[in-house]
């Protein structure tokens, strides 16, 4: 894959805009000029460069780049994009204001509905979202050239200024919220508009939640998460980091002897999950969890600094195809792994990785080996990992929900040689919380069974994002964390 | 705040801090403990046993041994300095019941873990003998502690300097041995040890209670990095332990997996060694 410089693409796109300039000022452009102008490629760290550090991947379009992207938008009428969107966003409407160099009014528009655009517009798996339905995408018959929405939405995050939302006055009433994730965030920033006291109870040292646990530097820089969270403080959030709810007090402790009216569960989806295979205990074999936070919350990887170890592995294998993998595959990479090799049962377009990092992390040199799935996890006489045997699958009938099931192919096993094995085969709801308060509704996976407002089974509690959805996405969270709060605003008015 | 009020030294190594975390010490249970971090930036989380605690006055009691970077630091803050994060309290505490007799067996700083144990099996009626070992003399922590609590103290010493020169071991298997058996042993000690105590007990069938400490990193069942082998599953120590029972476990797996990070934390602990020492 060749790479082409922030610097070319700036070159490019400011020729494209002052052409487009002249004929937007001449007269408004027809649907066919405005499918004819070329999408906008990220400005990206070389692949080269970006394996060695863990600063961000991609630098944001530059300005040029966003008036020409905008420019592709046809404005359609009946705007299918916004039905994809988890939050509706107005997207044409902000997409308008880009048009009209009015950033701060494009990010006013994204702020009706979302609260998180810097961070959206860099995690959200656009292309199953917004971007899948948009009509340009349709009409060129590929979803990958859709109007770049998430981009345009990340640069109007990036450039449309900031501000601490305005507080009513207090109102004498307190509300808990517990995990500090997108969820949280949201629903503590909602609430606490409407002048009640808001408390966020964070079991770690420092708030954000999967956002800075799990998520890598180089894909959300730490520093927009951490200006989300100032924001709350400055509107006058309080946040109490190292508070385990249910062992260093209990959501009834809350409710009862500290005179909280209301609770928010944003807790999370903590709880990893294992492939109950031979050999999984071995020292060299990690839950994604552990790797990742190791090298971001903990800050391994500046082995200079930090205190936490980290193994510095030679050969991976990392065990799935989500996000979570791949973060830890480009992890690895950037602790100077020698060979990267995810194994995933199913085939590249099955991924349920963004489209985006699964690109990423093959530039990256990151090794695919599709169709196939481990047998076992085998040792040396120290205990430590040696190699992974694998086996192959094919492709089957389709099953229920009309893909093709893979099938194992008896007899195909090998060995990959490696000495790390990273599991990344997704999170269950971690049962702390539900167990210690048998007042909540589960479900027979572990989530809090809640309604359409996040409304639980116990009095005065609601819950929202992973621990409701199990793992999910950040846009869901959140938008899960603002219906909740809605719900809890109106229930403290009476 | 989590202001140390006080701070002795035990032995060469071992240190004991009294500090202020009044929620911690209302909803802490025997067997629990904390996760401590010196640095919240760049610091480790370590676990710490919760070695008494006072709901009253808010603050409960570590003891550490200054081994590693975070102890060593630890070790070296004063009475008045607080201790910037105490996460707690973490684990699922000692099911203590009224059996007849239990043994506890202490080896060097596992002492500390069992004391509030000791105290919770004492105050349900059982008879509590405990059985307190180290390599030497100097060695020994909370001698008088355990004297006033125990109904029977056997102390034992790997060089003879104080009490009779034995393993843990030996007294232990006196115990199973006499005409009506413990009814509870609990171990706690360095991993090798209840290894031992465990291999001890099995002939006699005397249930064997172990307490693990293992590497973590949240303590809330999130990363998976305490995980043991207990009875050929997979068990979380933050979560379901740090008490599983002793027969079950899976100590050769779990002893490997503490000596992950050992070349790095050897490199930590000299670093930390020339910085301490001018
Ligand atoms: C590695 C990784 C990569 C991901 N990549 C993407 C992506 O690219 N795009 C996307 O949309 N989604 C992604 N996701 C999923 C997304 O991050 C989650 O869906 C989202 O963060 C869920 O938000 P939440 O608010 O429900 O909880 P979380 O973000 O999980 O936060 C929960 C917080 O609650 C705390 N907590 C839990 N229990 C307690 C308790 N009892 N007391 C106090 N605190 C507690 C936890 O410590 C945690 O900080 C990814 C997830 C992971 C793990
Ligand atoms: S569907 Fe695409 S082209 Fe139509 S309004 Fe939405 S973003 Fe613009
Ligand atoms: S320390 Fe992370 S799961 Fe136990």
């Amino acid at each position: 894959m060749s790479h082409t410089t922030p610097e070319s693409l700036q070159e490019l796109a400011k020729e494209q805009w002052s052409s487009l300039e002249t004929q937007l000022s001449e007269c408004p452009l027809t649907a066919k000029q405005r499918m004819a102008i070329p999408q906008q490629e990220m400005p990206a760290q070389d692949p080269a460069a970006r394996r060695t550090n863990m600063d961000e991947v991609t630098y944001g379009y530059f300005e040029e780049q966003a008036r020409v992207e905008a420019e592709r938008c046809l404005q359609c009428k009946n705007a299918p994009c916004i039905a994809g969107c988890p939050v509706a966003i107005d997207i044409p409407r902000f997409i308008r204001k880009i048009s009209e160099a009015d950033y701060s009014g494009a990010l006013a528009v994204i702020s009706e509905t979302s609260l998180l655009p810097s961070i959206c517009g860099r995690v959200c798996p656009q292309e199953v979202q917004c971007q899948e339905p948009c009509t340009v995408g349709k009409a060129k018959k590929d979803p990958f050239l859709s109007v770049s929405i998430g981009r345009l939405e990340r640069f109007v995050a990036d450039h449309g200024g900031r501000s601490v939302p305005q507080v009513k006055p207090e109102t004498g009433k307190k509300v808990a919220i517990i995990g500090s994730g997108p969820a949280a965030i949201t629903a503590a920033a909602d609430i606490r508009r409407e002048g009640h006291g808001v408390t966020v109870f964070e079991a770690f040292h420092k708030p954000g939640g999967v956002l800075v646990y799990g998520i890598p530097e180089f894909r959300l820089p730490k520093g927009i998460v951490e200006e989300e969270l100032n924001t709350l403080q400055q509107m006058g959030v309080e946040v109490r980091t190292n508070f385990l709810v249910g062992r260093t007090r209990t959501l009834k402790d809350l409710l009862e002897k500290d005179g909280y009216n209301a609770i928010f569960i944003g807790s999370g989806a903590g709880l990893p999950r294992f492939m109950e295979i031979e050999g999984e205990n071995l020292v060299g074999v990690f839950a994604a969890n552990e790797y990742l936070t190791r090298s971001n919350l903990m800050k391994a990887y500046d082995r200079e600094r930090a205190d936490t170890p980290i193994t510095r592995p030679r050969k991976v294998a990392v065990l799935g195809g989500g996000n979570v993998a791949m973060d830890a595959a480009r992890t690895a990479v950037r602790l100077n792994a020698e060979e990267v090799n995810v194994i995933y049962r199913r085939t590249r377009t099955e991924m349920p990785a963004r489209a985006e990092e699964v690109d990423h992390a093959e530039e990256e040199g990151v090794v695919f080996h599709f169709l196939r799935n481990p047998a076992r996890i085998l040792g040396d006489e120290n205990g430590q990992v040696r190699a992974i045997e694998v086996l192959k699958y094919e492709l089957g009938e389709p099953d229920d929900s009309g893909r093709r099931r893979p099938v194992a192919i008896p007899g195909s096993e090998y060995e990959i040689e490696v000495d790390t094995v990273i599991v990344s085969i997704g999170n269950d709801s971690n049962p702390l919380l539900t167990t210690t308060t048998p007042e909540l509704e589960v479900n027979k996976r572990g989530n809090i069974v809640a309604d359409e407002s996040g409304k639980t089974s116990m009095d005065r509690v609601w819950a929202g994002g992973d621990i409701v959805l199990g793992a999910a996405t950040v846009i869901l969270a959140m938008g899960q964390g603002r219906k909740a709060a809605a719900a809890i605003n109106e229930a403290l008015l009476s | 705040m989590h202001t140390i009020l006080k701070r002795e030294q035990l032995s060469e190594q071992v240190f004991r801090i009294r500090v202020v975390a009044p929620l911690i010490a209302e909803a802490r249970q025997a067997g629990q403990f904390v996760l401590v971090q010196v640095d919240t930036e760049f610091g480790e989380r370590i676990p710490l046993t919760i070695a008494d605690a006072d709901a009253e006055q808010g603050w409960i009691t570590l003891i550490f041994q200054a081994v590693g970077g975070t102890t060593m630091r630890l070790a070296a803050l004063q009475e008045g300095d607080a201790v910037p994060a105490i996460l707690g309290p973490l684990g699922t505490p000692t099911h203590v019941e009224q059996l007849g007799h239990v043994v506890c067996v202490c080896g060097g700083i596992g002492a500390a873990p069992m004391y509030p144990i000791a105290q919770a099996m004492k105050a349900a009626g059982n008879r509590v003998t405990i059985i307190l070992g180290a390599r030497n003399h100097d060695l020994i922590i909370l001698q008088e502690e355990m004297r006033s609590l125990a109904d029977d103290l056997i102390l034992v010493t790997d060089d003879g300097s104080a009490g009779r020169k034995a393993l843990v071991t030996e007294p232990l298997k006196e115990l199973c041995q006499a005409p009506s058996p413990p009814d509870l042993v609990v171990a706690i000690g360095p991993p090798i040890m209840m290894k031992f105590a465990v291999e001890t007990t099995r002939p006699f069938a005397v249930r064997t209670v172990v307490s693990l400490n293992t590497i973590m990193v949240d303590g809330t069942g999130m990363c998976g990095g305490c995980r043991v082998t207990v009875g050929g599953q997979t068990r979380f120590v933050c979560m379901d332990g740090p008490e599983f029972d002793g027969h079950q476990v899976d100590f050769e797996n779990m002893m490997k997996r503490l000596q992950s990070y050992k070349t790095q934390e050897d490199a930590a602990r000299h670093t930390c060694k020339i910085g301490r020492n001018p």
